[in-house]
This record gives structure tokens, C-alpha cells and sequence, in this order.
């Protein structure tokens, strides 16, 4: 089959590997039909997450159709339509039945791993370094699907895949980091990024009942799309951002605050700049003025939402700010199993149709250029769908 | 709470065995030393501490190492060898609360084992099935081999005695016989190899319930001997002993958990092209 394949940082190629086979009994195997490049994915690309290898194939957001079940999988069959959620989650561990399904103990064969670096390992993730477990992604024609019995999630023929594909990863991601913001109705949100889940957070902060949305990037179309879904908008390049967000919250700050952008944080601030060189130097491993940002604008009593992937550590993290305010933080993979059926049910109504984020639809073949122009931002780029076969 | 056996599991314990098997109070009890065995370490704790602060001289960082064990031993009641092999010279005394069961005395492990000496392990898991279901399935010494890598097969013989192969370097095996010397169920099973064993080595599995599930702690102990069958068992479990029976533990737990082992091996990717 074709599949996406990291090569090195900055080359991905499309390459032929072997088919994908059931390896334990709770395995199915899913020939996918839509697969989608995630910001993180450019994390990856960027040499940003540890533990990738040459070779390893790419991909966490991924629809299809079940092709092949292991012996132990009862609920799937053959021809079932289903998006894959990109945590993979045992579904018996204490953490997958409290919830938490993005702390799936069991998933990581690689635990050791992610122990080392981070006390204990989160779930396996498909398509994201040996240390988040190695496994083979969704970038391709077919995928190995491990606990098919609870991953997959069968979508009604009558929506589109790019209307239920994004229920894989970014739309929960957004919903949740809204629902971490404790929204009660007539909140103020501020969303630092516009990509792809910084949208979808805008989309869910409004669902939760949020007043106000301000939405704050630098990129023009991404700040027109967030305006169209509701935002007031911000230009971190021109505006005051601390500044203006007092101003438009008569002098008291967002209720909460969400970092949707993440460890690769772009800005024009002396901060930036200082990330810049001690990321380049290897004395940090993460760049994250988004997050400064956050903390220092929100409100009182606050809360700083973290959708924003972080993989490693960050200097100068203002945690004066974060105490003598008394946020709350909250941050994680997302708990994808958790949300989908209320989200389904959203679209199924039509209080969104994810569809709208989707700017690129290319065969599998045009990857390469793909990751180009999503790290580039170039020809309005804000979230590519692929099409394996 | 589970109803211990009343019976000694080896037969071949001797009559005058001074201590029968009992059952527990508190599995969670640390007293596992006999009394007289207490005042004796105190006391000896005690002069060795006095003369390791006496003499201060390179070695008596060592004996006062010695001293601080001894009297942990005594003031405590709890020794870490014995906690190793899940034994208990503590039991058979009405007035403390014990783990309840001892092996007989015919084969003291400390002079098998010679103390802290050789391989010591001591691992944490906590599983999310019921405490009886983790039990059988470990009492099931076959299943052993199903999660822990270093070894082949676990056979049962008769009661108690378990015929166990692990793999060496290059295809070769090595073979040892073992005796469950502790069972309490769904408590805790502690084993030790025969008397002339080619190796020597000690464990045991404690189970108690938690708010999560069932906390499985493992003490194992290999006594490498010398010459080459030594560095055999030092290659079977590696340069760090602890991270391997971790990933067993890891296993066991995804085995009873799940159902199955989480593996990648096997599946598809570029590397067979670009690499060979």
C-alpha cells in the first residue's frame, strides 16, 4: 500500500510498504477513505517530538471502512463506516473507565519510554513517535486498528466524511479545551491560534454558551474564518493583545484563556526570540509565548486552557502570575472516546458542520508538498484532507 | 477476606516444624521477624552501631550500614529478606498480627541466599480486576511464562514443587526446580528453588486492594552462582533487573486487563524498503 512515511525533520515521503495485518485479537484493520495532516503532525515535521525513526508511517486523523476484524472484536464488521479516534485506549483500565481515555494505561508498548521522560506514559497514539508507542498512522491506504472493539466509531452513511472525519482529533480537541473553561453562559473566552483546533474551540466555546469569543493569531485568513465563526478578532503582530483584552473586557481579562498553538509558538516579542535561541541551542525543548501570554491576560480566578501539544520543557514559564491570580491550568491529549457521541449528535443536527475548516482536498501522492504549505501557511492552508485511493 | 489453607502445602515438612499455617490478620503487616530473633538484632544492631561510631574509620560506614539494618530488624520486625521471600518467622505468636505462614527452618534462605547479596528486585503494579482473578491467575505458575520474557516454562509437578526454564544466551536454557513455600490466597504465593538447585532463587507476590484495583508487589531474588551459569542468569535478566520485571509486570497486567499484550512488531512500514 502507500503510505506517508517521516523520513527526517523537514521530508516526509509517499512511500510503498507492506500491507497492514491483524497482530493481536482485538486488531481490524480500516482501508481508509479520508485522511487529514494535523498541526502536530508539523511538530513531527519539524523535529520537534523525540523518538521518531525513518520510515515510521504519519497520521492520527483517519476514517474508513472496516476490511478485516481480529477474533476478539464483536461489535465491528466488515464494511462498518467509522472514524478512528487518534488516543488508543484499551477501554478496561482504570483510567479509560473513569473517562481519561487519553491515559489509557495499557496502549503504550513503549512505556518505558514515555516513563523516562514523563513520570508515566500516557495512551499510544497512532502516527506519533516510538515513545507515544510506534504505531503505524492513518497517513495511508489501510490502518491497523488496536481495541477495535472501542476505538472506532460507526458514522451514519447521510454525513459526508468531511463532516464526521475531524471527529478523529480537532473538534474534540476544541470542544474540550471549551468545556475545560468551565463555561456556564456569558463567559468571555480568549483563543490564542486560529488554526484548526483553535477553531474548533472557538465553534465549541459558543455551543457551551460563551458570550464572547476573542480569537488571536496573525494570519489573515485564519483571523476572517474565526471572525465567521463568531470571534472578535485580534492581530498579535499589530495589537496590544494584553492591552486590547482588557479593553474589551471593561479592565477585568477573559474569564479563560486557551492556547491552542502550542509548543512551536510564533510571535514578535522579546520572548520569542528568547525561546528561539534556547530551542536552537538544545537548553529548551518547547517555544511557548502563547502560553505566557495566556497566563498573563487571564483574569483573576481564571482558567488557562491547554489544547496546544507541549512534549517537552519551557523556560520562563510565569508562574507568579498563575498563583497570585489562582488560575487553574488544564492541558491533555484529548479524551476523543468521551466526547464523540454528544458531538456527533451536534453535527447530526446541524449545529456545525465541520466541513468548514477544510481548505485543501488532495490525493494521498501530493503529502510531501502538503506538509509544505500547512507549515508555511502558503495558499490560505488551514487543514488538508487527503484521499489514499 | 479469603480463607487460608489449613493444611502446610509441602508435605515434606518435617513434624517438629515449629511453626504451622495460619491465617492472616493484615496482609499489610511488616512484622515478619521472630521475637527472640528481634531482641537479637537489637542487641547486636546495637553493639555494632556503638562500635562503628567508636572507631569512625573507612570501614565503619560499612558496619554501621550493618548496624542500622540490624536494628531496623529488631525495632521493627521487619526484615527485607524475608519480606523478599514472603517469609515470616513471626508467625505462630498470638499477640502480633503476622502474614501468617513460614517455611521450614530446614532451609534457612539466609544462608541460601546470603542476604542482600545478588540480584534483588522489588516492583509495584496495580491492576483493575479483582484481587481473587489476579491471584489465580499468578497461582497458575504455567502462566508465568506468558509475560515474563526470561522464561520458557513454568511446569507444575507435584503439589508445590515447579519445574522452571529460562532461556540463556545463544539457545541454551537453564533449568531449576522450585517450591512454593507461602500461599495464602489471594494474599500472597513466595517460592524458593530446592536444595541443590543449579540456581538459587527466591520470590514472592503480594496482593491487597486498593481504591484502583489490585496492587500487585513482586520481590524476586537470584543468588548468580559463579563461573559461566552465573553470567547466564546475569544476561537473562540484564543490565537492570528491575526495568525487565517491571515490563513483566506491564505485561501481566495488559494480559489480564485487555486480554492481550500490546505490540507493534510486525506491522507495516518504511523501513524495509529504505534500510535493507
Amino acid at each position: 500500500m502507500k503510505a506517508v512515511c517521516w523520513e527526517r525533520t523537514h521530508r516526509v515521503a509517499v512511500e510503498d510498504v507492506p500491507d497492514p495485518s491483524i497482530l493481536n485479537p482485538r486488531d481490524a484493520i480500516v482501508r481508509i477513505t479520508s485522511t487529514a495532516i494535523c498541526g502536530s503532525d508539523l511538530h513531527l515535521y519539524n523535529g520537534f517530538i523525540p523518538t521518531m525513526q525513518a520510515g515510521d508511517i504519519l497520521g492520527h486523523e483517519f476514517m474508513g471502512e472496516v476490511v478485516e476484524v481480529g477474533t476478539g472484536v464483536g461489535n465491528l464488521q466488515k464494511g462498518d463506516r467509522v472514524i478512528v479516534p487518534f488516543p488508543i485506549a484499551c477501554g478496561r483500565c482504570f483510567f479509560c473507565t473513569h473517562d481519561l481515555w487519553s491515559c489509557c494505561d495499557n496502549s503504550n508498548p513503549n512505556a518505558a519510554l514515555a516513563e523516562k521522560v514523563y513520570g508515566f506514559s500516557a495512551a499510544g497514539l497512532f502516527g506519533y513517535s516510538h515513545m507515544m508507542g510506534g504505531y503505524a498512522g492513518g497517513q495511508a491506504q489501510y490502518a491497523r486498528v488496536p481495541y477495535a472493539d472501542v476505538g472506532p466509531f460507526k458514522v451514519p452513511d447521510t454525513l459526508t466524511d468531511e463532516q464526521v472525519l475531524f471527529l478523529t482529533d480537532i473538534f474534540p480537541t476544541g470542544y474540550m479545551a471549551a468545556e475545560n473553561c468551565d463555561i456556564s453562559g456569558g463567559e468571555t473566552i480568549a483563543v490564542w491560534g486560529c488554526g484548526p483546533v483553535g477553531q474548533f474551540a472557538i465553534r465549541s466555546a459558543f455551543l457551551l454558551g460563551a458570550k464572547q469569543v476573542i480569537a488571536i493569531d496573525t494570519v489573515p485568513e485564519r483571523l476572517h474564518m474565526a471572525a465567521e465563526g463568531g470571534a472578535e478578532t485580534l492581530d498579535s503582530l499589530q495589537d496590544e493583545v494584553f492591552e486590547r483584552l482588557k479593553e474589551m473586557t471593561g479592565g477585568l481579562g477573559p474569564d479563560a484563556c486557551i492556547d491552542a498553538v502550542g509548543m512551536e509558538a510564533h510571535g514578535a516579542n522579546v520572548d520569542y526570540w528568547y525561546d528561539k535561541a534556547k530551542t536552537m541551542t538544545f537548553m529548551a525543548t518547547d517555544r511557548a509565548s502563547a502560553l505566557r501570554q495566556a497566563i498573563h491576560s487571564c483574569r483573576k480566578g481564571g482558567i488557562v486552557s491547554v489544547p496546544g501539544v507541549y512534549g517537552g520543557f519551557v523556560d520562563k514559564v510565569p508562574i507568579g502570575a498563575a498563583f497570585n491570580k489562582g488560575l487553574t491550568l488544564r492541558m491533555g491529549q484529548t479524551h476523543v472516546h468521551k466526547y464523540l457521541p454528544r458531538l456527533l449528535q451536534h453535527i447530526e443536527k446541524g449545529d456545525i458542520d465541520p466541513s468548514f475548516v477544510v481548505t485543501h482536498t488532495v490525493a494521498l501522492d501530493s503529502a510531501p508538498e502538503m506538509y509544505r504549505t500547512f507549515r508555511d501557511k502558503k495558499d490560505g492552508c488551514i487543514k488538508v484532507v487527503m484521499k489514499p485511493h | 477476606m479469603a480463607v487460608a489453607t489449613e493444611q502446610p502445602i509441602d508435605p515434606t515438612l518435617p513434624a517438629s516444624q515449629p511453626f504451622g499455617w495460619h491465617e492472616s490478620e493484615d496482609i499489610n503487616s511488616q512484622v515478619n521477624v521472630g521475637r527472640i530473633e528481634r531482641w537479637m538484632s537489637l542487641i547486636a544492631g546495637g553493639a555494632l552501631a556503638a562500635y562503628a561510631i567508636k572507631r569512625r574509620t573507612p570501614g565503619s560506614g560499612m558496619a554501621a550500614l550493618a548496624a542500622g539494618e540490624l536494628m531496623y530488624r529488631g525495632a521493627t520486625g521487619h526484615c527485607h529478606l524475608y519480606q523478599a521471600l514472603g517469609i515470616n518467622h513471626a508467625a505462630g505468636h498470638a499477640f502480633e498480627r503476622g502474614t501468617g505462614v513460614i517455611a521450614d527452618r530446614g532451609s534457612d534462605t539466609r544462608r541460601r541466599l546470603g542476604g542482600r547479596r545478588g540480584i534483588h528486585v522489588e516492583e509495584s503494579i496495580t491492576i483493575n480486576r479483582p484481587i481473587a482473578e489476579v491471584y489465580r491467575f499468578w497461582r497458575n505458575l504455567e502462566n508465568l511464562p506468558r509475560f515474563m520474557r526470561h522464561l520458557e516454562s513454568v511446569a507444575q509437578r507435584e503439589e508445590g514443587i515447579s519445574h522452571w526454564t529460562a532461556k540463556g544466551p545463544a539457545g541454551t536454557h537453564v533449568e531449576w526446580d522450585a517450591r512454593i513455600i507461602n500461599d495464602v490466597e489471594n494474599k500472597v504465593i513466595g517460592w524458593q528453588s530446592l536444595d541443590g538447585s543449579t540456581v538459587a532463587t527466591a520470590g514472592s507476590v503480594n496482593f491487597s486492594e486498593t481504591a484502583h484495583g489490585t496492587a500487585v508487589r513482586v520481590h524476586l531474588q537470584y543468588n548468580p552462582p559463579a563461573g559461566r551459569l552465573g553470567s547466564t542468569i546475569a544476561w537473562l535478566l540484564g543490565e537492570e533487573p528491575g526495568l525487565q520485571i517491571r515490563e513483566d509486570l506491564r505485561r501481566f497486567k495488559a494480559l489480564l486487563e485487555t486480554g492481550e499484550i500490546p505490540t507493534t512488531e510486525g506491522q507495516a512500514s518504511g523501513r524495509a524498503r529504505s534500510r535493507r
